[in-house]
């Protein structure tokens, strides 16, 4: 089933669910429901990496080297997981400059610079078209194994080639068409190619399915599952040498170079900066993709060694190439569904990577050669009224056909050359070169439009000397002795040997000279001046994107220019419609009637400058505006000043914030400290009021009672005496009070007086029991007494202690029930002091009173007995005397089992500093 | 027939020495020592005058004041607040909450009984 038509038929199929995925696409953007405003869909579209290099060259990488296959796939994971900010940094600045390109994006950094841009387009078009012929034969071998199946016949011994070939031009041919409709529909650069990115990151996911089925299938289906090949790997000798970390020949330097090439392509290459700065929706999408991409990384990568192992033991001594492997396993063993699978998942690959790079490419090519050049014959400024957006999407789409039709003629040149099968690396050294003018520009200011000129160049030379001639010497283009002689015969220009540095592999040789020649010439050609007006300004914009709302960068231009003129100019390479409708938004979002200004401020001026930007780069557009404004030129000292001003504002702003925030944090901290003194100062009334309440209650009585008397001379004996005693006690209550209000403020205030010695606690309690015997044996309660002889001395005041003792042996009491009461006072060793516990059988105490009690004035009495007799005082004092000598005092107990007063006190040596509490 | 007077304090000495008071100028008095005791002595008893002090256990004062106020069918109760807590805001709670006088604790005896009295309407 898989003759000619067969294969054809569905390539047609598959590329027809494309456009449609594709159409349907770019339909729900039109209505604004986009499709791919999802950070999975972003994740998938980043896989563009992933090219037929992948599909089906990992298993040839890592049948030669081991797994030497990682480290391409290395760099980008750790560029995604560490070095996203970067990335982030690009999107912003792409947006804010609508920059269309990296030629755009580097031309714009350095003064808008025509020459800069074309350079980087010329750089990008030789490193990346060998790159497409790749694709393109990939597709033409895959096609030419199938035609010859059930055989295996590697491609280039067969004369199905030429047919494959022929069909691949129609194949090149369909994704012009397919790049030029979904490529080219508008100009504008907000207008992201939705439909483009839809059916990239459906391919995505087809190549990824196709793989791990081929990888599924060989693994579990061919053998027993990975313990099964590794098995083989260990026993078969020649198999070993893929299992080892690092194989020999390759080295450390070689992971190295590899990782950080593979790192650099990854954020430069054009079809990387499409998908993944260019097409980004929102620059949150970057947080998944951050892991979602690795993680189709190692998805991808998971069954590479597998398939390797297989095809090796499979086709041992058959001569079938390793690159074919993922196809050729699968056809032996007459597996026709999974082989038309893995044909249209390599299809899939090659026609992401094609037609995302040749859009990029095409958009580099037209705004960045050819406008330059009409803009330089003067074609396009004096042309009056007419709409240029026609011509421009036409160089486009003639773009797009060019570079694929070179592609294909390179392959059809290169055929199986060296040149071709190597290209891979070779292409991401190239677009490497693009690192130090990309990456300075972004974070050092200094780099100047001749240093990023001269580092390019540089850096270009030196590539194609070390790396691209030498591809074509051994492809035999060039004589051999080219690469074993050197340069006109002279030793040290040999050019894999360049200066006698040898022991690199050949794309670490290029990559050290390239970039030291590189960036000595960015770095040092930038440092021989200091930047022009143009470069300034953008490298501000640039360097500052990410600061504080980064966009609203100062406006550098001074001029006058009318409002109808820019709109006319706009219109002339947008459209009128679509002229008219950017400037009416403008016109509302910066609240003036459309039309009412006429002459246009420097904010308008940027605005129709960013908007041709979008679609002829920023270079052109710069001097297109130039042409219909009066411009008067800024100095490098006004420009200076300028920035200086925005910068100091911005310092200024940020200072307001932090002050203001500071007067934040003061208020809150004195509306705080205010409640807090007002709470004092309500504590220290109610204690007022408690006190006076304390004191009017027995004065109550004493006045009533004494009134009674005085007015009733012939009151009974037995009421009198009666009275009378009831005035005596309520006298006492009250110098009891008075005394104990203040005793409490004295031990508050520190004045009272302490005699601090040391002392034995057992003498101190067996006194205070002594002296509260009477009052237990009118409860007829039962005290006992647990306490060891020679315990270390404490250090405290004897009668203060006793005062504690008395208070809590006298609170026991007045709520034991009568004749069952019992009362245990227990003396024991601590650590580092001795406690005391007192523990009646009452009624015990609710635990949300067991802090109340320690408050002044606060009985917790059994409210069925009515008040209880005291001052409310008693346990206030007594936790302040404990904690007077470094003790505590607390309450345990449950109600109905009874309450145990402890407190603690430290031994005497061990609290030296008490001396001083006690002078 | 003689004013019968409920007085609700959880001082003893307090009770005892008004109770004497009172009896002696020929009233009827019942006691009560906390806030639930009075508002259940009030509604069983429904005497002419409570004399209601604000600090008691279980319900203050004030919270048996607008208890028999809420109570149409003692809306004829006279109520006197007895505390010791003198200041003017208190006083004025209490005359707020639909108490009918108040004394400041200590007071002197012929002036409760003066306030009685015109309280009774005697």
């Amino acid at each position: 089933m898989l003759e000619a038509p067969v294969v054809v038929a569905v390539s047609l199929c598959y590329l027809g669910l494309l456009f449609a995925v594709a159409w349907w696409g770019d339909r729900r953007a039109d209505q604004g429901k986009s499709i791919i405003a999802n950070p999975t869909i972003y994740a998938l579209s980043m896989a563009v990496y992933c090219t037929t290099w992948t599909f089906y060259g990992s298993v040839g990488r890592a049948v030669a080297s081991g797994i030497g296959f990682l480290p391409v796939y290395l760099g980008p994971t750790l560029v995604m997981a560490l070095g996203w900010f970067v990335l982030l940094k690009m999107i912003r600045i792409v947006k804010a400059n609508r920059i269309t390109s990296i030629a755009d994006f580097i031309s714009s950094r350095y003064g808008k610079s025509h020459l800069l841009g074309g350079l980087v387009t010329i750089i990008a078009v030789v490193g990346i078209i060998p790159y497409i012929a790749l694709q393109l034969k990939a597709v033409s071998s895959t096609v030419s194994l199938l035609l010859s199946y059930p055989e295996i016949v590697m491609p280039n011994h067969s004369a199905t080639m030429s047919v494959a070939a022929d069909l691949s031009f129609y194949i090149a041919l369909i994704l012009a068409a397919f790049t030029i409709v979904f490529g080219t529909r508008h100009l504008d650069a907000t207008e992201r190619h939705e439909g483009m990115v839809a059916a990239i990151a459906l391919e995505s996911s087809v190549k990824l399915v196709s793989f791990l089925a081929v990888g599924v299938f060989v693994t579990y289906g061919l053998y027993d599952g990975f313990g099964d090949i590794f098995e083989h790997l260990q026993t078969h000798p020649e198999l070993r040498k893929l299992a080892t970390a690092i194989p020999s020949g390759q080295g450390y330097t070689g992971w190295f170079s590899l990782i950080v090439l593979s790192a650099m392509a990854f954020l430069f290459l054009p079809r990387q900066f499409q998908v993944a700065v260019v097409e980004n929706v929102n620059e949150a999408h970057l947080k998944r993709a951050a892991w979602l991409f690795p993680l189709y990384l190692l998805l991808i990568n998971i069954f590479v060694l597998p398939i390797a192992v297989g095809g090796l033991l499979h086709f041992s001594g058959q001569g079938v190439d390793a690159d074919t492997f993922v196809l050729t396993l699968p056809m032996s063993q007459r597996h026709e569904g999974l082989v038309l699978l893995v044909f249209i998942g390599g299809l899939s690959a090659a026609a992401g990577m094609v037609i995302v790079e040749t859009i990029a490419l095409s958009t580099m090519v037209c705004n960045d050669l050819v406008m330059p050049l009409m803009l330089r014959h003067n074609r396009l400024a004096h042309e009056e009224s007419q709409d240029l957006s026609g011509l421009l999407l036409g160089i486009r789409r003639g773009a797009i056909v060019v570079i694929l039709l070179l592609g294909y003629l390179y392959f059809r040149l290169a055929g199986e050359a060296y040149a071709l099968v190597a290209i891979g690396l070779i292409s991401f050294s190239a677009v490497a070169q693009f690192a130090p003018a990309m990456l300075g520009g972004m974070y050092w200011r200094g780099g100047t439009r001749g240093g990023a000129l001269a580092g390019l160049s540089a850096g270009f030379l030196v590539w194609a000397y070390t790396l691209l001639l030498p591809s074509f010497a051994k492809s035999g283009w060039l004589p051999a002795d080219f690469l074993t002689q050197g340069l006109l015969g002279f030793d040290l220009l040999r050019p894999q040997q360049l200066f006698g540095l040898s022991g690199f592999d050949q794309i670490s040789h290029c990559l050290f000279w390239s970039f030291l020649a590189n960036i000595g010439a960015y770095v040092g050609v930038s440092l021989l001046r200091p930047p022009m007006v143009a470069e300034a300004t953008q490298a501000a914009v640039f360097v500052d994107a990410l600061k504080d709302g980064g966009q609203l960068g100062p406006v550098l231009w001074r001029g006058r220019a009318k409002v109808s003129d820019l709109q006319e100019l706009v219109g002339r390479f947008l459209g009128p419609t679509r002229a008219q409708a950017a400037f009416s938004a403008f016109a509302r979002r910066h609240g003036s009637a459309n039309g009412v200004t006429l002459e246009a401020d420097a904010q308008l001026v940027q605005f129709a400058e960013a908007l041709l930007a979008g679609a002829i780069g920023s270079a052109s557009a710069r001097v297109m505006v130039a042409s219909v404004a009066k411009e008067e030129p800024l100095s490098i000292d006004e420009v200076m000043h300028i920035l200086d001003e925005a910068s100091q504002l911005r310092t200024h702003s940020r200072e307001l914030e932090r002050k203001s925030s500071e007067l934040t944090a003061a208020t809150l901290e004195l509306q705080a400290a205010n409640e807090r003194l007002q709470e004092l100062d309500r504590v220290k009334d109610d204690i007022m009021s408690s006190v006076t309440h304390e004191l009017r209650t027995p004065l109550t009585s004493i006045r009533a009672f004494s009134e009674l008397l005085r007015d009733d001379p012939k009151m009974h004996l037995a009421d009198r005496e009666r009275f009378l005693g009831l005035i005596v006690s309520e006298t006492e209550r009250l110098t009891r009070l008075i005394n104990q209000t203040l005793d409490l403020a004295k031990i508050e205030s520190g004045r009272a007086d302490w005699n601090g010695c040391e002392l034995d606690l057992k003498a101190v309690i067996e006194q205070s029991v002594a002296a509260t015997s009477q009052i237990f044996r009118e409860k007829e309660a039962q005290v006992e007494l647990d306490l060891p002889d020679n315990l270390p001395l404490i250090l405290a005041d004897r009668d203060r202690l006793i005062q504690v003792m008395l208070n809590l042996l006298s609170n026991a009491a007045k709520f034991l029930s009568p004749a069952t009461g019992r009362v245990h006072v227990i003396l024991r060793t601590l650590s580092d002091g001795l406690e005391v516990s007192v523990r009646d059988n009452g009624p015990g105490i609710r635990p949300e009173d067991h802090e109340l009690i320690f408050e002044k004035f606060r009985q917790v009495g059994d409210t069925m007995t009515a008040k209880p007799s005291g001052t409310g005082l008693g346990l206030p004092i007594s936790r302040r005397i404990v904690e007077h000598f470094g003790g505590k005092l607390w309450v345990e107990s449950v109600p109905g089992a009874g309450a145990t007063f402890r407190f603690t006190l430290p031994f005497a040596d061990a609290q030296p500093h008490l001396e001083a509490a006690v002078e | 027939m003689s004013k019968k007077i409920l007085i609700a304090d959880d001082e003893q000495n307090i009770v005892i020495s008004i109770e004497f008071l009172l009896r002696r100028e020929g009233f009827e008095v019942l006691v009560a020592s906390d806030g639930e005791e009075a508002l259940a002595k009030v509604r069983a008893e429904q005497p002419d005058l409570v004399l209601l002090d604000v600090m008691m256990p279980r319900m203050n004062g004030f919270d048996v004041c607008q208890a028999l106020r809420a109570d149409p069918d003692l809306s004829g109760t006279r109520i006197l607040m007895l505390t010791a807590k003198g200041r003017d805001t208190e006083v004025s709670k209490g005359l707020g909450l639909g108490a009918d006088g108040y004394m400041t604790k200590p007071f002197s005896t012929k002036e409760l009984l003066a306030e009685v009295r015109k309280l009774l309407g005697m």
